[in-house]
């Protein structure tokens, strides 16, 4: 058998069927009624004692939803979603006052998934302790607990979940929330507004660089459970943060849905680093099951000379929308955006970004790797606008796709607009398939066909690697190899 | 019996018979050339024995070491021992040369049941080797092969060769596409890899990189097969004549 056709059999017969962290925890939980009224709006509204300015805003929310078309533009396929089918509200029956009364349960799952919450096991279960990373761990709809709240604390950082937010900051909140992606902004924006059940929420005070990488990780468990995280990330003039998100969710037969909003926003001279692993379920080897991830991202780089900067590593879901964006608003602010797709078995990916120039002598970065592999399509879509006013932005884009097999697809579509005419918008792109002699070269020289597959996968999404931190690179890198790799044993 | 052994070996692409029953032993210490007119089958026979996919061996043997090469995947022969110096060397972008060369000789060392190398001896070992070609540590640090010259890529295979150490190394048309500088310093590398217990086949349809790398044995192959074998003076005699006997001219 060649060596590219038995290595895209491994790919398929193990990246969909083997995914690791497809266990259920069994632990009694809360449910919504199922389906979408007001009264699941009121019900979770009510479950975390939210003021009546919040449940107005969700109903708002629902209203406006109703009037809305699910979106068709994107180059995915599935069946028609029924969103009376899914559950909108879990959470786990016994509500943990403080870290020691979470149930042990929720505790095994996350050290399995190498989440360590307490915080003796943080310290110790990280290489480098004198640089911690501080947990908010989402489990199903609601945060379970956060870690290295206290000694944030002592720099004035704000981390916690967004239902506590809204709760102790409702300021900062109300300031904050739907500010980036207002309540009608899209389809599945408008969903999670009136449906949001919880996410994290960070504040970084003036001229404060965080002292901790701040993560939070989602899991979906329950059945039929939709899940609809709400994050928001502020950083205030001078701030500093990078900002770590992971994702992943148990072996299904049914579609999951997920559909969070994440608003980012930088004050003058300050930067936030966003980086994601998303690894949720992807569907088995004929395509059923999977997590339909319906994905707002966007940050507002709202002050003069800011930076925000988007890295992407996205290996799972059954479906992937998803378009992490910069409003590049303030002047001289820069936005990035890094991001590795892989898509196997049936995955279907379409993803991208939108750098929205708005200020002066704005700029912004886009380098895109997708990776399709089996009988997936991956699609690059991206918009790149300079307004009016916007003189001398600057845009610099590459994407590189990479096909592995002869089944899969690979699509690259750029928007790109300019209204001043002292932009200068540079677009790259290239689409290359592993081909057979590279294979055997490697092959000629010892590797075996998974560790060949590997190394060229390496090579080509190293420029999106080295942007991460280093904790999640070699986490990133092995994700990488696990999923296109045959055997790991 | 002789460290490489090939007997009566048959093999096809696309049902295309191009090896049709080639005999040759060469020895530990024997430099071997094989020559011949374009289409004879001769890179098809690197490919054959190297274990490249689409060849379909039908019929003989070929051992090396008295291990059955044919039942072999392509990796598991480089582990044997087999190395295959390439006519067009591949380019992996991203991957630098030196992670490459760490990959390929852990892999092998692995699959021998040896221990990986240290980071700090695999460096000491590859800057001694890379200075005897000339090829520079900025050369190291860059894809594999990607942007190298000519000579540049052909030095590459034989630092490869030297620091995978095979016992067989097939040099196929390594003097193709070199200037007569880049050709001496590629023939120096590969003299000073001859040693008493390493056999080489040297695939060549000139006879000049035989004035650099000096064959023990020369043969002539024609229609997948060898068709007549001599010491080096069987080179002149077909730099004289050409391949016309051979039902082509020289090129």
């Amino acid at each position: 058998m060649p060596a590219v056709q038995e290595t895209v059999d491994q790919v398929r017969s193990l990246d969909v069927d083997q995914y690791k962290y497809g266990f259920v925890t069994d632990i009694e939980s809360e449910k919504a009624p199922k389906g979408l009224s007001e009264d699941t709006v009121r019900y979770i509204s009510a479950k975390k004692n939210e003021p009546e300015w919040m449940l107005e805003w969700r109903l708002d929310a629902y209203r406006r939803w109703l009037t809305m078309e699910e979106p068709t533009w994107a180059r995915v396929s599935y069946p028609k979603i029924d969103f009376q089918d899914y559950y909108y509200y879990a959470q786990p029956k016994k509500r943990p006052q403080s870290l020691d009364e979470i149930d042990p349960e929720i505790l095994a799952t996350y050290d399995k998934l190498g989440i360590p919450l307490r915080e003796r096991e943080a310290l110790l279960g990280i290489e480098n302790p004198s640089r911690p990373i501080a947990v908010d761990a989402v489990f199903d709809s609601v945060s379970v607990a956060t870690t290295f709240k206290a000694e944030l604390a002592k720099q004035g950082v704000i981390f916690c979940s967004i239902s506590e937010a809204i709760r102790e900051h409702p300021e900062l909140v109300k300031q904050y929330l739907g500010s980036v992606v207002p309540v009608s902004d899209n389809f599945y924006a408008t969903l999670n507004t009136a449906v949001f059940s919880d996410g994290s929420f960070v504040y970084i005070p003036k001229g404060v660089r965080c002292p901790m990488e701040l993560s939070t990780y989602f899991r979906i468990n329950e059945r039929n459970t939709g899940q609809f995280e709400r994050t928001l990330i502020i950083a205030d003039e001078g701030a500093y943060v990078s900002y770590l998100e992971g994702c992943t969710a148990p072996q299904r037969d049914e579609n999951q849905l997920h559909a969070a909003v994440v608003e980012l926003v930088a004050l003058k001279d300050a930067e936030i680093k966003y980086s994601t692993v998303q690894n949720w379920y992807p569907g088995d080897k004929d395509g059923k099951g999977g997590i339909y991830n319906f994905v707002t991202k966007r940050g507002d780089c709202r002050g003069d000379n800011s930076k925000i900067s988007w890295t992407q590593v996205e290996t799972g879901s059954a479906i992937t929308w998803k378009y992490p964006s910069c409003i590049l608003r303030g002047d001289n602010s820069q936005g990035e955006f890094y991001s590795i797709a892989i898509s196997n078995g049936f995955q279907q990916v379409d993803s991208g970004t939108k750098m929205i120039h708005l200020g002066k002598n704005t700029s912004s970065r886009i380098i895109s790797k997708g990776i399709a592999a089996g009988r997936s399509e991956n699609t690059y879509r991206g918009q790149v606008t300079a307004h009016r006013r916007a003189t001398n932005s600057r845009n610099f884009t590459n994407c590189d796709s990479l096909l592995i097999g002869d089944k899969c697809g690979a699509h690259t579509v750029p928007y790109i607009e300019a209204k001043n005419s002292s932009a200068v918008f540079e677009h790259e792109a290239t689409t290359s398939k592993i081909s057979e002699d590279q294979l055997f070269y490697c092959l000629q020289r010892g590797l075996s066909p998974e560790e060949a597959v590997a190394l060229i996968v390496n090579g080509f999404v190293k420029d999106v690697l080295q942007q991460l931190p280093m904790e999640f690179a070699v986490e990133a890198q092995k994700l990488i190899s696990v999923s296109l790799e045959g055997s790991v044993g | 019996m002789a460290l490489l052994e090939i007997n009566n070996l048959h093999a096809s692409i696309e049902d295309k018979e191009i090896l049709k029953g080639l005999s040759l032993s060469v020895n530990a210490g024997e430099v071997h050339a094989i020559m011949g007119p374009n289409g004879s089958g001769k890179s098809t026979l690197s490919y054959v024995l190297s274990g490249k996919p689409d060849y379909e061996v039908t019929e003989g043997t070929a051992t090396l070491d008295g291990v059955d090469l044919l039942e072999l995947e392509a990796d598991a022969r480089a582990a044997a021992g087999l190395f295959l110096a390439f006519q067009y060397p591949v380019e992996v972008p991203g991957v630098a040369t030196m992670t490459f060369l760490r990959t390929a000789l852990n892999a092998q060392r692995r699959a021998r049941g040896e221990d990986e190398l240290s980071t700090p001896d695999f460096l000491r070992i590859v800057k001694e080797k890379a200075a005897h070609l000339g090829i520079s540590q900025d050369m190291l640090r860059r894809g594999v092969n990607v942007g190298f010259s000519g000579g540049e890529k052909k030095r590459n295979e034989i630092l490869q060769m030297a620091l995978l150490e095979p016992k067989v190394a097939i040099l196929d048309e390594t003097d193709s596409g070199l200037d007569i500088d880049a050709l001496k310093i590629v023939s120096e590398g590969v003299n000073s890899l001859r040693s008493k217990d390493r056999a080489m086949v040297v695939i060549t349809h000139y006879q000049r990189l035989l004035d650099h790398i000096v064959p023990d044995f020369v043969h002539v192959m024609h229609k997948g097969r060898i068709v007549r074998s001599g010491g080096k003076e069987l080179a002149l005699e077909l730099e004289a004549s050409g391949y016309a006997a051979y039902g082509q001219d020289a090129a």
